[in-house]
């Protein structure tokens, strides 16, 4: 129904009809569609009107240059056109729903359940949405035996990074019988890009205290432990609200519940030092000795915080606890992969369009994470990789972006699950850079007890500083994998075992970005300083002197339709022009 | 405080339901400010400030004002979420003094989203 009422004819309804006719008589669909004149609609101030039935959608506004598109999407496609739609100025349906926007469509939220839903310092909230009903059900009416096999046909696997059986460690830690047991939550989250730990204390700390009650009650220990960053001052201080009213409640402390269960839960802030996410460093730390692994066994289970048996889990392994003892183990394992049960959280950074701390099920692909829920790579960039896991982890390139996160797939990927981090990296990204920066940060945060940590990545560093300056030979790189392989082998602990990894993977997936800065002494990404020119190519520029504009230090020579000239007495080597520039054109 | 038995945690899962879904809490409206470590960093403090002194101003009785952490989508924040009896919350992001003092006015006191801020509407679902 084309509304010609004068106020439409005016604005140009009949034009628009003899438009409307010719597109439906080209598309085919005069049979279909019956073409109406009204008279005025009366809502002239939106004219030219089009009322559509029989569902009676109301377009307005509508010119004869917008009928084709109209046409093919409404009624060859059979979705109405947004954009045209009128819409009262107050109703929300311009505004979308939350599960028909993809960054919130494709999550799964179960250790995140109440973020942004509850005030994490009201425990009266936490308990509104079924909060310590878990710690009752277990309490009343579960046999520790009973918990544990629950947590064990669940699958849960640990958090943390490594993925092992919680359930498993939960049994072995209730088989040794020396008193007192510990329960600890290793919240010390080092790798950088990561924030999953610090967000689910913040946002849900109750979660966690439940989920380590629980553990308490099937292992037989009675005192835990969280063990979180002096970094994260805000989930400190509401770890230590919720725990007070935790207390006053009587949730946490003596006769839980009036079960005769006691539970205590302390905080110990720990000083940044990155191994001291490794377990038995951690233990050491919370013992006020210096944070260094040790070789196992005897596992922690038998022998951890002051020789005593010891459950270690990370934040979001504890904060899932809850749900499954509510909801049971099947509900948990109705998700996620065979090796992999339910939903795993990360810390999506980087080079995407959304930045924020996201869950999906296991099994979710590279790609859905970053092109859905990452909404792409950021200004308009291209995808060269995603580093997952951390410094133990590995960059993975585009063609396997199809990779499903779980525990077994990264690892035949030659990367690791990791706590979470996904730092998504785009095509100015340089991949040798990308290792050095790694490499780096594990030769820093080595504690320096076992030898080829210590010097063996150190010397991987100055190999991949040399090659970075345009100094390396092809011999290197096979150095390097051989080294690599051998500090993974002869490493004591976990972080030893997977520092090599950011070198072995980019020299897996990249191997050509290293022969470049090699052979050709050239960063392809233009990252490397040393192996940059900084000469503008006279063919490539399209004269638009945003590089000029970028310049900090005034050392670029431009005028409109003129090509750019860098200065190179001037230039500071900053690379604020390459990254300005949208044609590469320096080199 | 005495001990709480499952009774007590029904009743206080029951008191704040009804507080909280805003139905016979006496109140109209429900803003909730996410206040993670990402959000305070991008300004949530401020907006805090200014929800309570226009609600100080304007000697507003019916509107909630509640605090909670990350709402997931870090590179957006500062966040909020504003919920009025009976109808679907609604995120907005991007938010500043300015913005938020509009989202008062329009949509807690009158009822009207602001389009222009908001982000989506309903509850992300849970499992």
């Amino acid at each position: 129904m084309v509304c010609a009422g004068t106020g439409c004819v005016a604005c140009g309804s009949l034009q628009l009809r003899e438009r409307l006719a010719a597109e439906l008589e080209k598309r085919g669909l005069c049979d279909e569609v019956q073409l109406v004149i009204t008279g005025c609609n009366g809502f002239c101030a939106e004219g030219p009107i089009v009322v559509v039935y029989p569902e009676g959608i109301f377009y307005k506004k509508l010119t004869p240059e917008d009928v084709p598109f109209l046409v093919e999407e409404h009624f060859l496609k059979g979705r109405p056109v947004e954009k045209f739609l009128y819409t009262v100025p107050s109703a929300k349906e311009k505004v979308p729903l939350m599960k028909d926007i993809p960054f919130f469509q494709h999550q799964v939220l179960r250790a995140l359940r109440n973020r942004g839903l509850i005030d994490a310092e009201n425990i009266n909230e936490y308990i509104a949405r079924d909060g310590y009903s878990a710690l009752h059900k277990v309490l009343s009416s579960m046999k520790p035996e009973e918990v544990i096999e629950e947590v064990k046909l669940s699958g849960l696997r640990g958090r943390g990074g490594a993925g092992f059986p919680t359930g498993k460690k939960w049994e072995e830690g209730r088989r040794y019988t020396s008193f007192p047991k510990y329960v600890i939550c290793n919240g010390d989250e080092g790798d950088p890009g990561a924030f999953m730990d610090r967000s689910v204390l913040e946002a849900d700390p109750h979660a966690v205290l439940e989920g380590m009650a629980i553990c308490g009650y099937a292992t037989d220990s009675h005192q835990g432990y969280v063990y979180v960053r002096a970094e994260y001052p805000l989930a400190i201080q509401r770890l230590n609200i919720a725990i007070e009213q935790a207390k006053s409640y009587g949730l946490l402390g003596k006769d839980i519940f009036g079960s005769g269960f006691d539970f205590e839960i302390g905080i110990y802030p720990g000083a940044g030092a990155f191994v001291c996410g490794e377990s038995t460093a951690l233990m050491y730390s919370l013992e006020g000795k210096r944070g260094m692994p040790r070789i196992k066994p005897p596992r922690s289970t038998e022998a951890g915080l002051w020789g005593q048996p010891t459950v270690l889990n990370n934040v979001e392994t504890f904060a899932n606890v809850p749900s499954i003892l509510l909801n049971g183990s099947s509900w948990f394992a109705s998700m996620g992969t065979s090796g992999s049960k339910g939903t795993k959280v990360f810390a999506l950074t980087g080079a995407v369009q959304n930045v924020g701390l996201i869950e999906v099920p296991m099994g979710t692909t590279l790609r859905k994470i970053v092109f859905d829920i990452g909404g792409g790579i950021s200004d308009k960039r291209e995808y060269k990789a995603v580093q997952i896991g951390g410094p133990s982890g590995a960059c993975l390139p585009a063609f396997l972006l199809d990779t499903e996160v779980d525990f077994d797939s990264l690892d035949d990927a030659g990367a690791m699950m990791g706590s979470g981090g996904l730092v998504v990296m785009n095509d100015l990204t340089c991949m040798v850079d990308t290792a050095r920066f790694f490499t780096d940060f594990s030769v820093d945060e080595s504690c320096g007890k076992c030898v080829p940590c210590r010097i063996g990545m150190k010397v991987m560093l100055n190999i991949l500083h040399r090659i970075i300056r345009g100094e390396g030979t092809i011999e290197d790189i096979d150095h390097l994998k051989q080294l690599g392989k051998h500090i993974k082998e002869s490493s004591h602990c976990g972080l030893g075992k997977s520092a090599p990894n950011p070198v072995l993977s980019t020299i897996r997936y990249f191997r050509e970005e290293y022969e470049a800065h090699i052979i050709d002494k050239r960063c392809p990404s233009l990252v490397c300083v040393d192996l940059i020119k900084f000469q503008v190519v006279p063919e490539k520029c399209k004269m638009c002197g945003l590089c000029k504009k970028a310049c900090p230090s005034e050392a670029i020579a431009w005028e409109k339709k003129t090509t750019a000239v860098i200065d190179l007495e001037k230039c500071i080597r900053c690379r604020s022009c390459i990254q300005a520039c949208k044609f590469w054109a320096i080199e | 405080m005495t001990k709480l038995t499952i009774e007590d945690l029904k009743r206080i899962k029951e008191e704040v339901r009804s507080s909280t879904l805003l139905r016979e809490g006496g109140f109209r409206a429900k803003i909730t400010i996410h206040m993670g470590t990402c959000g305070i960093a991008a300004g949530a403090r401020k907006l805090m400030s200014a929800v309570l002194k226009e609600i100080e101003e304007r000697k507003t009785q019916d509107v909630m004002v509640t605090t909670s952490g990350c709402a997931g989508l870090c590179s957006r924040e500062p966040m909020a979420t504003v919920e009025i009896q009976g109808k679907p919350p609604v995120k907005y992001c991007d938010l500043n003094e300015e913005k938020i003092k509009e989202i008062f006015l329009h949509h807690a006191i009158q009822g009207e989203i602001v389009e222009a801020y908001a982000l989506a509407r309903g509850s992300e679902t849970t499992y």
